[in-house]
């Protein structure tokens, strides 16, 4: 049954007792009600960036056409229409997932919880391929 | 069943270790190599590093069978019963502690917190709207009792996210413990359990993150029994709200 012993070590990433907020984010051993968990904390917190990002770049305006127009032609660029493809993604997983949250947390379909977060998955998935089609094509 | 030694393979046990004095914040792990078949369990294995390899190791059990709820542990990062938990494929599983609640020593860990909130829930033992009035009883016994799932293991408030930055939460078992009063009270006043549940610590603030239903070796599901609390305690405000400042 038993073999030997062998030297002390420490595994890496080894969690803490008490994992904090950090661990709010730690996927590892999580099930499908902890990943939307994470999903809608990392989607939520990445709207909150977006909304001080936009608030700096239409302070831009009070500097003139110029700047507008210079910040316009960087927007329409690829790279950046990956971020609104992301931002989109974004929004609505969080919306999606809020309205399931707000639902259940008030005791209403508990039951079904599991099969909300995967039609809110499956519609935002769906949403954000459309709208990444009309992004990059201009025409759906 | 019994495995055979054509059956076994070497697997390293990551094991946490911990004694008093050592640093609270740091867990040490040490390895042990044991041989283990298809059918051995985490616990098994445990006993057998304890029996011939390392004397010191502590850890906490007694049924053998999921029934007592005392060797809950966390084996590769996720909670489980050592007892019932098979030890898993690979070449290393990591044992640590309970997750959210302080060690006594290595792998055991120290429940009378979460015993403390299961007495402020009522600690319903009986759940006698799921009994089975069809059943046959034995001759002398008047009735069947039908026993509360609940095995009080600590696992459900080691999976949860929010129990591990929050030390305050109330936690998963005692809030599901709090619901079966309420909807059973069995000729109690949940009144006054409701009202302590209905608090920040308490019913709201869980996050739905559901790992405590997922992590539940007893199908108690306290992820949607807190949901149906805060349903409780949101229909009790808005009768109070309409009703003036009546009692209910």
């Amino acid at each position: 049954m038993a073999g030997t012993t062998v030297e002390p070590r420490r595994p890496e990433n080894a969690p803490a007792q008490r994992r904090g907020v950090v661990g709010w984010f730690d996927p590892r051993g999580r099930r499908l009600g902890g990943l939307a968990f994470i999903v809608n904390r990392l989607s939520g917190l990445g709207l909150v960036l977006y909304l001080y990002m936009h608030l700096m770049i239409l302070s831009l305006l009070v500097q003139g056409p110029g700047a507008w127009d210079t910040f316009v032609d960087i927007a329409l660029s690829p790279p950046v229409l990956v971020f609104d493809v992301v931002l989109l993604a974004g929004m609505l997983i969080h919306g999606l997932n809020g309205i399931r949250v707000g639902l259940v947390g008030m005791g209403l379909v508990v039951s079904r919880q599991r099969a909300l977060f995967i039609a809110a998955f499956v519609i935002a998935a769906f949403v954000t391929f459309v709208g990444a089609l009309r992004i990059f094509g201009g025409e759906g | 069943m019994t495995d055979t030694a054509t059956d076994l393979r070497t697997t390293r046990f990551v094991v946490a270790r911990r004694k008093g004095g050592d640093d609270p914040d740091e867990l040490r792990y040490d390895t042990f190599d044991v041989a283990v078949g298809p059918h051995t369990t985490i616990l098994d294995s445990l006993v057998a590093i304890r029996r011939e390899l390392d004397p010191t190791l502590s850890f906490r059990h007694s049924c053998f069978h999921a029934s007592c709820g005392t060797c809950g542990m966390r084996v590769n990062g996720r909670e489980g019963l050592a007892c019932v938990t098979p030890v898993p494929a690979g070449a290393e599983v990591t044992v640590e502690p309970l997750a959210n609640i302080p060690i006594v020593s290595d792998l055991v860990v120290d429940m009378q917190a979460f015993y403390d909130e299961f007495d402020e829930a009522g600690r319903p033992l009986v759940r006698a709207s799921e009994s089975i009035a069809a059943a046959e009883t034995a001759e002398g016994i008047d009735e069947l009792g039908r026993f509360e799932d609940c095995i009080e293991c600590g696992i459900c408030l080691s999976a949860c996210p929010v129990a591990g930055s929050d030390p305050r939460y109330v936690g998963p078992a005692a809030l599901a413990a709090a619901w079966r009063l309420i909807d059973e009270p069995r000729g109690a006043d949940p009144g006054p359990v409701l009202r302590l549940m209905d608090d920040e610590q308490a019913a709201w603030r869980c996050h739905l993150a559901w790992e405590c239903s997922e992590a539940c070796p007893s199908g108690v599901d306290p992820a949607a029994a807190i949901m149906r609390l805060r349903g409780a305690a949101a229909a009790a405000r808005a009768r109070r709200l309409f009703s003036f400042g009546g009692n209910r």
